[in-house]
């Protein structure tokens, strides 16, 4: 297990410092920030595989909207890192084409709120042709898009939409957590024949962690347990996993000990995982930024009631972004958003004696 | 079908013997029907049913039954005779009389079965009186208790009945935890019931035991000055206008008609109560809950040690003959067994009095979970000033203990001036 991110305000000096060398022999855990860790994984990407290159808006000249981008237009050339006009529907679809062309895209959306402008191409493309071609055609897609609030960029760019996109059979939809998975899911995402949509949280750039060396590559398939516990599973996922892992020790100073299960992948859901760690604890609160109605909370509140019914000895609590366009005054973002008093409140709710 | 349930006669109560059945299997029930005599430590109580519908599968009598165990199966009229032809045409309710055909029949008397029996066993004991048809699992609605899926899943598993637990989880649910410790007790589990031996004979009515009505009050008492943060207001009360009116209102009654001074105290302390309602009902779950009514608690001392306090149904509506009345039957009965369930499970508040033989004054402790106790001492005669003279008076010194968590030392004074200035016109009593 690696270490969780952490927030950091020294971080994009840091990122800004760090060498754009590949990690491997590296024998000592490399601390970098989340930001770092995407660039790197994708210039492995771009090194290892002559197929891929990197489209979107202001990734090659601007270096990328969060700057993860930064310096590979240089290193790569314009044939490789494409700045792209804005009009999603087209560079995304574009995207489709090269991927059925037999290349290996990676489209960034600048922020999953512009991603509806294309979301004829990712559903009705990108993840229905293998089917509507019977197999014949794959399309080895993967979109990056940065989501989530908490950094004041108000309605219309703060959303949490990985949940609706979860809803989609066809696509793989990734939330890395942690340095790690922002640093090797990638890879993983660009070997599966299908299209897969990366999430990267906006307060997450920033957040530090270490990297173990060791560590080549991570699956993207299951759930994992970040923090063991006997009391209460809080079910989370993206920037909702360092504040749930704060919660986890607030909770253990009341005595109350909190496993925390990181989802990393929200299609296709890790069912096992979650029903494995709640048959545990018997109960669970689940912490996701997105809204609570019609989400992926409701979608695993729902699998939990379905498959681990006699495993609860409490009712399946949720904290979940507030139901409103998330607002853009500091105090209101954060009002909106879950924080780690909220999770802490709910899971002693559950554990407490009567 | 509902399931009538061996009710809790109060905070101190765990278990009760079922002593006699005043109903037969079959029989049709309404509310407020008394069925069962139980025997308690407060003596045998009779118990009222709050079902209607026809009473089967009745615990056999002698059996030991903890609070929340199941006395006897109540089903819809038209349920019972699903047997025969009756299901296929909508019955009217039979009458008494005509009995309808029972699914099942145990009998006690004459079944070779093993017959559960009062025999040592922990209190609180089991609850399944016979061998049940279908499992308790899942109850009920209507007498269905809240318990974690976790929970009843093991309790299925361990045969261990849910609806004689007390749930430590949320919104105190029965949880894993609480089905666990109550198997490792070996507690309310039908087994736990199965010691064989001959049905044993019905304790003479209105017997009690004095040693366990003793332990009763003890836990009741301890719970209280352990959980209860008490404080305690008095004042002396002139008594005098009070005691000449009962003078002349008694001087030319015959014996049964005359009210006792304690008439006027249930009334005043009535009266009080409706005008500080904070003080009339419980302290639950960290609330306080106000009572349905003043049910007042007359706390009376039994022959040979031990009190109860049964209720005195909406005191602040009775009038004063027929409170006299209520104290009479109500003192009688607690003396020679026979008071109802709901006398005792009723009670708001409760009044105790010492009568004349008693102390200057009382400060009482709560009965849990109600909030509060009015005490009454003695009348006594003292120099008393009145309008800047000193006369001779018949006073009386009234307490009052209250639970700190739901009510302040400002209220509480506000009821005993309440109770004060009522006694000051007794006429309007």
């Amino acid at each position: 297990m690696n270490t969780p991110a952490k927030t950091s305000k020294g971080a994009t000096k840091r990122a800004a410092k760090a060498p754009l060398q590949k990690p491997a022999e590296n024998v000592v855990p490399e601390c970098m920030n989340y930001r770092e860790a995407c660039r790197q994984g994708i210039r492995e990407a771009l090194t290892n595989d002559s197929r891929t290159f990197v489209m979107g808006e202001d990734v090659g000249r601007y270096g990328g909207c969060y700057a993860v981008t930064k310096g590979l237009l240089e290193e790569f050339g314009p044939e490789r890192i494409i700045d792209t006009p804005l009009a999603e529907l087209g560079f995304t679809g574009a995207g489709v084409g090269a991927a059925l062309g037999g290349l290996r895209p990676i489209v960034e959306i600048m922020t999953c709120n512009f991603s509806l402008l294309a979301l004829d191409q990712i559903m009705n493309n990108a993840a229905t042709i293998a089917h509507m071609s019977g197999g014949q055609f794959a399309v080895p897609l993967v979109i990056r898009m940065a989501t989530g609030a908490g950094r004041q960029l108000a309605a219309q760019h703060s959303h949490s939409l990985e949940g609706w996109y979860a809803h989609i059979p066809g696509l793989k939809v990734l939330v890395p957590g942690t340095v790690e998975d922002a640093r090797h899911m990638l890879a993983a995402a660009l070997a599966d024949p299908n299209p897969v949509l990366i999430f990267e949280h906006i307060v997450l750039y920033n957040a530090e962690g270490d990297l173990d060396p060791s560590v080549q590559g991570v699956d993207i398939e299951h759930a994992k347990v970040r923090r063991a516990g006997t009391d209460v599973s809080l079910i989370t996922y993206g920037n909702s996993l360092p504040k749930c892992l704060a919660a986890a020790e607030e909770l253990a100073a009341l005595g109350i000990d909190a496993e925390v299960i990181d989802l990393r992948v929200l299609r296709p859901l890790d069912s096992a995982t979650l029903i494995e760690s709640v048959s545990r604890t018997r109960r669970c609160v689940i912490v996701d930024e997105g809204w609570r109605s019609g989400s992926i909370s409701a979608e695993i509140a729902a699998r939990l009631a379905e498959e681990a019914f006699f495993e609860l000895d409490a009712p399946i609590r949720r904290v979940c972004g507030r139901e409103v366009p998330v607002p853009f005054a500091m105090h209101m973002e954060e009002a909106s958003l879950p924080q780690v008093a909220d999770i802490v409140a709910s899971a002693r709710a559950l554990v407490q004696k009567a | 079908m509902a399931d009538f349930l061996m009710p809790a006669l109060g905070a101190d109560m765990e278990s009760a013997k079922v002593a006699q059945w005043l109903v037969q299997p079959g029989d049709r029930v309404k509310p407020g029907d008394v069925v069962v005599v139980v025997e308690t430590h407060k003596g045998a109580i009779d118990v009222e049913i709050f079902l209607d519908g026809v009473l089967n599968d009745l615990a056999p009598e002698g059996t030991d039954l903890p609070v929340g165990g199941v006395l006897a199966r109540v089903g819809k009229a038209d349920e019972v005779g699903t047997a025969g032809a009756a299901a296929a045409t909508p019955t009217p309710p039979p009458a008494p009389a005509a009995k309808p055909t029972r699914v099942k029949t145990p009998a006690p008397a004459t079944a070779p079965a093993p017959v559960p029996t009062s025999a040592p066993v922990p209190a609180p004991a089991p609850a399944r009186p016979a061998e049940p048809a279908t499992p308790n699992w899942p109850t009920a609605p209507g007498t269905r208790v809240k318990a974690s899926p976790a929970a009843r899943r093991l309790a299925h598993e361990l045969d261990v009945v849910i609806e004689t637990l007390t749930g430590t989880g949320v919104q105190g649910s029965v949880v894993r935890a609480d089905v666990e410790q109550a198997a490792a007790l070996g507690r309310a589990t039908p087994t736990a019931a199965k010691a064989s031996g001959p049905s044993p004979t019905r304790a003479p009515r209105g017997g009690f035991d004095a040693a366990m009505m003793r332990q009763a009050i003890a836990t009741a008492m301890t719970r209280s000055k352990r959980e209860i943060p008490h404080y305690y207001l008095s004042s002396t009360i002139d008594f005098e206008a009070a005691n000449s009116w009962l003078e002349s209102h008694n001087r030319d009654k015959p014996p049964p008609d005359r009210l006792l001074p304690a008439t006027l105290l249930i009334k005043a302390s009535a009266r009080a109560l409706a005008e500080v309602p904070q003080l009339n009902g419980f302290y639950e779950g960290g609330a306080f809950r106000p009572g349905a009514g003043i049910h007042l608690g007359w706390a009376i001392a039994l022959r040979g040690g031990g009190l109860v306090a049964p209720a005195i149904h909406d005191a602040d509506k009775k009038t004063l003959a027929e409170l006299m009345q209520a104290l009479r039957d109500l003192v009688q009965r607690a003396r020679s067994g026979g008071l109802r369930s709901s006398e005792l499970t009723d009670p708001t508040v409760t009044v105790t009095s010492l009568g004349d033989r008693g102390a200057d004054g009382v400060l009482g402790v709560i009965y849990p979970p109600q909030v509060a106790i009015i005490g009454f001492g003695r009348l006594f005669k003292r120099p008393w000033v009145v309008n800047d003279q000193v006369l001779p008076r018949t006073l009386l010194s009234v307490s009052l203990a209250a639970d700190h968590r739901a009510s302040d030392g400002h209220l509480g004074g506000q009821l005993l001036a309440a109770i004060d200035q009522a006694l000051q016109h007794p006429e309007q009593l």
